[in-house]
């Protein structure tokens, strides 16, 4: 029972992961760019979730709206100001402008909100399911966490590859100049991607804040790692393989942290990560890309 | 072109492939035998099979997409070859990658040049004299005298070779920052630095004009009697390889459809059907 | 068509005096009490993260993959450096010869020795981990590197490392109590809470020295036939090879010695303090040290010097602005990326003239620069 029980917490956490995933690998898919602010846009995610409750009093569901929006307009502003000058520019310079966008979001977070940790109360009012006589209990946010993380996988698997603006994008991450000159605008589409992963990245941090209730400037710099690292298990750039990633780098945390050490769980998912790059080296889902000579 | 120069006499080998009747005395430097890949499923290059001789100079032509490059690609194993055999100098090659085929002494260009674009044409040059030139990283660290004796030698062999091509003046410059034609003369240097018996070259004349091409054919004539190589070249400009090659091997859909000197390609009627088409004997580009 | 800048040659023999210049001034400065003290406690960090700036330069910028586990080899150099460091001084005490009571008694010797074999225990894990790092390339060699970083960062955290008085080394992952150290044995690595009671010996004068070394190993490298290997290995891995270049050799070669420098700059880092944690050598650290690099200008060893510098003595200097100043660094990270990378941005700054504009660029875009 209590493997059952972990096994749950992990594809819990997994489906976080998952969500956070989705936004590097789409950006990534699609403006071919490894956004390192992406998890500091969870923590944003948190703290407007958060200050929509706590100071304005506004029920749960608004504050997540408040916090997607919020997280659409950052996310958009940041790519508008700070990557779209950049399309040019090797991937390494992009990169640190990454870097220099996280730390500006975290430290300035610092000055708004400071470093004391604040506590999250879960926004989802349901209570806990007791099941096999409360041998078992699940969370009412372990369920609504999986809940949500299906619902959004669909939803984007549908966009990707049944609409218009799905097409666009399938079309800019196969070949940006093709598509261009096919009447593809770029610019709008990469500006769409970012939005749709800055308002993923906020219900992540809703989630991820309910699950584990502190909330500081750095809390979304680790998940973010681990997303990424997710992204990359599953093949960086393909929507079921971020999924996928997530779930099974959630279920090795939670289950390393219970049987082996909760200090080494961290290592022991990037020993999993190393250890798949070599048999896949694109990944689980991955394309293999064939060099042309 | 080369009216002048006799006209070399092609003989026949065991194996059916025609060699020039100098190189007779010797084994082929370069056999392949049903040489063939697929890429999962799709059958890029089928039954290839060609021989060539010590100091030939023999030309791979096919349209667009044929498998030309492809077949470079086998002999140089960038691509692991699915079928067949390459010989070496009667050695075989299945167990070398791609570099072991270089010091085996097969050496390329490319098509797309591939040039190391940020560094030196000179040291692009010295990296050809790579295996020729050695010495190791802790004497290259600690500036032992074998070093400064090494880089001297270095110097002076990149320079000569430079010299082939009037390159020497631009030793200094980027590799990156040169013409599109010097590129591919540095590109053509790097090759030879190696030190190679046999030299593929992937469309020598693509870009340039009249005069730099018949600059370039005598450049290919010369290195060849000097170094005393075969040379093996995918070229589109028939005028190109009509004048120089003594061997021609036509291929289509990856697959030879006609070999044989100039003269009897330009007048094969398949050849003409799938690659020459109307324009007979003139560019087909 | 473009030359070159100035000969190798010259342009090393700038760097050297620029690094030699400054040694002088600040030992004047010190001497003449016009440092502040804040300052004179960064000046061995300084010189342990130009190192490392210099080293990573070797994998990024020559090499041409990005590594974002840098901190990872300076780990394990900072406790290996710090293991060695207190056996010999173990040593020192209980030996009977007399000569090397005497000379492992004499601190720069234990220093030079921890920093070596902090140094090779760096190098024997660059080996190791780029056996399987180096068969990816780009953004998966660099999540595999971050993850070996994560990775070492992990296993520090939980391994507790003592000798006993006899100097025999005791090594538990569960517990200090576990290792059963007699009377008179030390604890060294203490899990999380890292090396403690560390005898501080590291010195300004020894950083500079360190630089110094650096400097000539990998200058020296660069402009030999193994740098010109790596470099080619860098512009184009298959033309590399098909010129008969093992690329496998020659990216393990810049890699190992990436590591190893890393690792002795570890050493010397560590035995400055008088505990430290592995926490410090985390993925943050890797990106602070990739920053110092790319804004002094990727394979340009002279910019990684003065970026390290330039970096770590700003946030000093903006301590007045306690509240903005790493938000001022951020603003500046970006500021810099975008004005240096993006075409209109770069024309509106343009103020050097051609020829620097045009150094700039070669140097500092990003892209693949001349090497210094």
């Amino acid at each position: 029972m209590d493997f059952l029980s972990y096994f749950i917490s992990g594809i819990s956490l997994g489906s976080i992961y998952a969500i956070i995933a989705l936004g590097y690998t789409m950006v990534y898919g699609i403006a071919k760019m490894l956004n390192f602010a992406h998890g500091d846009v969870i923590m944003v995610g948190g703290y407007m979730s958060f200050m929509a409750t706590t100071n304005f009093g506004w029920p749960p569901l608004l504050s997540v709206l408040f916090a997607m929006v919020v997280c659409t307009v950052l996310g958009i502003l940041i790519e508008q100001l700070a990557y779209k000058p950049l399309r040019a520019a090797p991937s390494l310079a992009v990169l640190i402008t990454a870097i220099g966008v996280s730390y500006f979001l975290q430290n300035a977070a610092l000055l708004i909100w400071s470093a004391n940790p604040k506590s999250f109360s879960s926004i989802v009012p349901f209570d806990s399911l007791r099941l096999f006589g409360g041998k078992l209990i699940i969370s009412g946010t372990t369920i609504v966490t999986i809940i949500v993380c299906i619902v959004i996988i669909s939803a984007l698997n549908t966009i990707v590859n049944k609409t218009k603006v799905g097409k666009a994008m399938r079309a800019v991450s196969e070949d940006k100049d093709a598509a261009q000159l096919m009447g593809v605008s770029v610019n709008k589409t990469i500006s769409i991607t970012f939005a749709i992963g800055s308002a993923l990245a906020a219900i992540a941090g809703v989630l991820l804040c309910s699950a584990y209730p502190i909330l500081m400037p750095t809390t979304g710099a680790m998940p973010g790692i681990k997303a990424f690292t997710a992204a990359v298990f599953g093949g960086i750039g393909s929507i079921p393989g971020a999924f996928l990633g997530g779930i099974l780098l959630g279920i090795i945390e939670i289950l390393g942290k219970a049987y082996v050490s909760t200090q080494l769980s961290d290592a022991i998912v990037f020993a999993v990560l190393i250890i798949i790059l070599l048999v896949k080296p694109t990944g689980l889902l991955g394309k293999k890309v064939l060099v042309k000579v | 072109m080369n009216a002048a120069k006799e006209k070399t006499i092609m003989v026949p080998l065991p194996s059916q492939a025609i060699i020039p009747e100098r190189d007779a005395a010797k084994k082929p430097i370069l056999e392949v035998h049903r040489l063939g890949i697929n890429f999962g499923g799709l059958v890029a290059v089928e039954d290839f099979n060609i021989a060539v001789g010590r100091t030939e100079i023999c030309g791979l032509i096919g349209p667009n997409g044929a498998g030309k490059t492809t077949i470079f690609n086998l002999l140089t194993k960038v691509y692991k070859p699915t079928s067949g055999a390459i010989l070496l100098d009667g050695k075989d090659t299945a167990n070398m990658n791609t570099v072991q085929i270089n010091r085996a002494g097969i050496a390329r260009t490319f098509q797309n040049i591939r040039l190391f674009r940020s560094l030196s044409v000179e040291d692009n040059v010295k990296i050809g004299l790579h295996n020729e030139v050695r010495y190791s990283m802790g004497t290259g660290i600690l500036r032992l005298p074998k070093f400064f004796k090494s880089e001297r030698r270095a110097r002076e062999r990149a320079m000569e070779l430079l010299d082939i091509f009037d390159m020497t003046h631009l030793a200094s410059h980027r590799a990156g920052s040169l013409p599109y034609g010097a590129q591919r003369r540095l590109e053509f240097v790097r090759a030879l630095a190696t030190n190679p018996k046999v030299l593929l070259l992937d469309e020598p004349a693509a870009g340039m004009n009249p005069s730099e091409t018949e600059e370039l054919m005598s450049n290919i004539e010369k290195i060849r009697d000097r170094f005393q190589i075969a040379i093996v070249l995918i070229e589109h400009d028939m005028r190109l390889v009509m004048g120089i090659c003594e061997g021609i091997a036509v291929i289509n859909y990856g697959k030879i459809i006609a070999k044989g000197t100039p003269e009897e390609i330009q007048a094969n009627p398949l050849v003409i059907e799938a690659y020459l088409g109307k324009k007979k004997g003139d560019e087909a580009c | 068509m473009r030359r070159l800048r100035l000969r190798p040659s010259t342009d090393n023999l700038l760097t050297y005096g620029l690094v030699i210049v400054a040694y002088i001034v600040i030992r004047i400065l010190i001497a003449s009490g016009n440092i502040s003290s804040a300052l004179q406690g960064q000046l061995v960090p300084i010189t342990a993260y130009i190192v490392m700036a210099i080293s990573l330069n070797l994998t990024v910028g020559v090499l041409g993959e990005l590594s974002l586990g840098h901190a990872g080899f300076m780990s394990v150099g900072a406790f290996t450096g710090v293991i060695t460091a207190t056996l010999l001084s173990t040593f020192a005490d209980t030996t009977s010869l007399e000569w090397l009571s005497l000379a492992l008694g004499m601190p720069w010797l234990r220093l030079a020795l921890a920093m070596l074999f902090g140094g090779t225990m760096a190098g024997i894990f660059g080996f190791l981990i780029g056996v399987p790092v180096l068969r990816l390339h780009g953004d998966y060699l660099a999540i595999v590197t971050l993850a070996f970083g994560e990775i070492i960062k992990n296993v520090m955290n939980v391994i507790y490392i003592g000798c006993d008085a006899n100097g025999i080394l005791r090594i538990s992952a569960v517990s200090a109590n576990d290792l059963q150290l007699s009377e008179g044995g030390k604890i060294i690595l203490s899990g999380p809470m890292g090396a403690i009671g560390i005898t501080k010996i590291s010195s300004f004068t020894a950083g500079f020295i360190l630089i110094l070394i650096t400097l000539f190993v990998v200058l020296n490298l660069i402009n030999s036939r193994a740098g010109r290997a790596i470099k080619a290995v860098r512009d184009d891995k298959i033309a590399a090879e098909s010129v008969g270049i093992s690329t496998w050799r020659y990216r393990m070669m810049a890699f190992v010695t990436s590591a190893t420098l890393a690792g002795a700059a570890g050493a010397l880092y560590a035995l400055n303090y008088s505990t430290v944690v592995a926490r410090k050598f985390d993925f943050n650290t890797s990106i602070l040290i990739l920053v110092f690099v790319v804004l002094g200008g990727m394979g340009n060893i002279r910019g990684s010097i003065i970026a390290a510098t330039v970096l770590t003595v700003l946030p000093e200097v903006l301590r007045a602005f306690n509240e903005v100043r790493m938000l001022a660094y951020a603003v500046i990270l970006i500021l810099v990326m975008l004005i240096r990378n993006n075409s209109t941005l770069r024309r509106l700054f343009r103020r050097n003239g051609r020829n620097g504009a045009m150094r700039k660029k070669n140097l500092l875009n990003g892209g693949k620069g001349d090497e210094a």
